[in-house]
């Protein structure tokens, strides 16, 4: 009785009408008519796409800079961010006629993203110091067993002909706000060993 | 000579009308469905998923086809070939059209003009059980057996209910000929006016002898996971499952024949039209009307929940039949009182 709105159910005779049921019935068809014309909430997949938001969490890119050489520097700022362990990768140092390829003098060898534990949380792309890893709105292609699930750098890194473009997750207030070092998660190495007022050097 | 090639050909030309129409009752059947949930329905085949049906025919032929080892054989291949052949029987008596000629001698679009048409059609969807009753039997399967049971029960008492509907609709008309009796509606009205309670009767008995919903007790997908044809696979199953479609192709026609003018259309006679194209107008018009009931029988299937076993006798023997007697007698006595009673 907290609603007032609690009906006291009574059992009673149907009445002559409700009896014959063919009222119902007719009632039900109509509603069932009024179906035929009602406009369909299906997308048909491949033809359409449902419009996705531009900073939706679908596929990762690992981004290129300018000159066309790899951010990532294999910091595993990623891997420990991610709450489902999904990333993995091995590191290596940059060979000096290599600096043509990668950005950093350390650099992922091999990088790995188990897309069926991936949660698609978006942390890996917050922790990233480099810019390197993002979120796309690209969907998964599914395929039929296990192992090509586990994507790695040859579907992650994107290629220098067709970059993908990441400026809608990069407003300008998105990077004002990266530049902002009281938040732990925008504070790179270097930042910390500054504040700690220790020199990188030691 | 000329008459039997004439009849020849037109059997082959029912045969395969019933079939295509029969194949397209699936896709229909689908379609509709799906618009009355809001939904798309099959769409990939073709356009508009119209080659959907021979996808479907298709498929059915490539199945693996299974016999149980415990069955009977013989009586298991024979359930459908029972279905499928009194399916495509009863198309024999029923009048498609008006007179067609072509030259010098004209035909009538009817197969066969039975004097007691009716009589043969009542014949021939009794012995449509059969093909379910041994079906579901030789699968030596419990719930095929019991889908079958229920099939033959609910077939059984309602052939009573339907049978009864039909007397006094042949006590108005005075015959058992289905083409007189479209013949009679042209001259007055059509036979809804005198007979609406025998056609609702009749139409409710339909229902049921298609095993459609809300009568579909031999097959309830959810209670007995298909009833009769749980063992059949592979193009057996499709027999079943066409025959079904096949059936209510020829009922919606017995319907249109008998309570709704047959291929006669109102104010015939005034539109002028003759001969031959007056015959192809009346055919349309009739598939039309057919066209209508199958329409609604998918309509109610996608309405209605099905019954309860004892709600479906309860309806059968307590309601119907009894209502079937009472519109017998109300016939009898408004005939008598007109003076048509001689």
């Amino acid at each position: 009785m907290l609603t007032k709105r609690s009906k006291l159910v009574v059992k009673r005779k149907m009445s002559l009408t409700e009896r014959l049921y063919l009222p119902a019935i007719f009632n039900g068809l109509k509603i069932t008519f009024s179906h035929l014309f009602k406009r369909t909430a299906t997308i048909k997949y491949p033809e359409q796409t449902r419009p996705v938001s531009p900073i939706y969490r679908g596929m990762h890119v690992l981004k290129r800079d300018e000159a066309g050489a790899e951010r990532c520097t294999a910091c595993g700022l990623c891997a420990v961010a991610c709450p489902a362990e999904a990333i993995t990768m091995v590191a290596e140092e940059r060979k000096p006629e290599e600096t043509h390829l990668y950005r950093e003098e350390k650099y992922a060898a091999t990088y790995e993203i188990d897309m069926l534990r991936c949660i698609f949380c978006g942390l890996c792309e917050e922790a990233c110091p480099k810019e390197a890893i993002f979120l796309t709105d690209r969907l998964i292609p599914s395929t039929y067993d296990r192992d090509s699930y586990v994507f790695g750098k040859d579907i992650l890194v994107e290629s220098i002909e067709a970059p993908v473009d990441v400026t809608k997750r990069q407003t300008p207030e998105v990077l004002e706000f990266k530049k902002d070092k009281k938040h732990y998660h925008n504070r790179t190495f270097n930042d910390a060993i500054k504040k700690s007022g220790l020199s990188a050097h030691k | 000579m000329e008459l039997l090639v004439f009849k020849a050909l037109l059997v082959l030309v029912v045969f395969l009308v019933s079939l295509g129409v029969a194949a397209y009752a699936t896709y229909g059947e689908r379609k509709i469905a799906a618009f009355l949930q809001d939904r798309v329905g099959p769409d990939r085949a073709g356009p508009f998923g119209l080659l959907q049906p021979i996808a479907d025919g298709v498929k059915m032929f490539m199945k693996e086809e299974i016999i149980p080892s415990v069955s009977n054989k013989w009586l298991f291949i024979l359930g459908p070939c029972i279905a499928m052949l009194t399916a495509c029987m009863t198309g024999v008596v029923i009048p498609w059209g008006g007179e067609l000629s072509i030259g010098e001698s004209s035909f009538d679009l009817q197969i066969v003009d039975l004097n007691i048409g009716i009589l043969y059609l009542l014949g021939v969807v009794s012995t449509g059980v059969y093909g379910i009753m041994i079906g579901g039997w030789a699968s030596n399967n419990k719930y095929s057996l019991l889908g079958a049971l229920r099939a033959s029960g609910q077939m059984i008492s309602y052939e009573i209910a339907m049978g009864l509907a039909i007397i006094g609709l042949v006590m108005t008309t005075g015959t058992l000929s289905l083409k007189e009796i479209v013949h009679l509606q042209d001259a007055g009205y059509a036979n809804i006016v005198y007979q609406p309670i025998g056609f609702l009767i009749f139409f409710i008995c339909a229902f049921a002898e298609l095993n459609r919903a809300p009568f579909d007790m031999p097959e309830c997908e959810t209670e007995l996971i298909g009833g009769y044809h749980t063992e059949y696979s592979s193009m057996k199953l499709g027999f079943y499952l066409f025959a079904e479609y096949i059936n209510m192709f020829i009922s919606s026609a017995v319907i249109a024949t008998l309570y709704f003018g047959g291929y006669h259309f109102p104010f015939e006679s005034m539109t002028g039209l003759e001969g031959n194209l007056l015959t192809l107008v009346q055919v349309l018009v009739f598939m039309g009307k057919v066209f209508f009931f199958m329409f609604f029988f998918m309509w109610v299937r996608w309405t209605i929940p099905r019954f309860r076993y004892d709600q479906l006798m309860h309806l059968g023997w307590k309601v119907l039949l009894p209502l079937a007697l009472i519109n017998i007698f109300a016939t009898g006595i408004i005939m008598w009182l007109n003076g048509s009673l001689n």
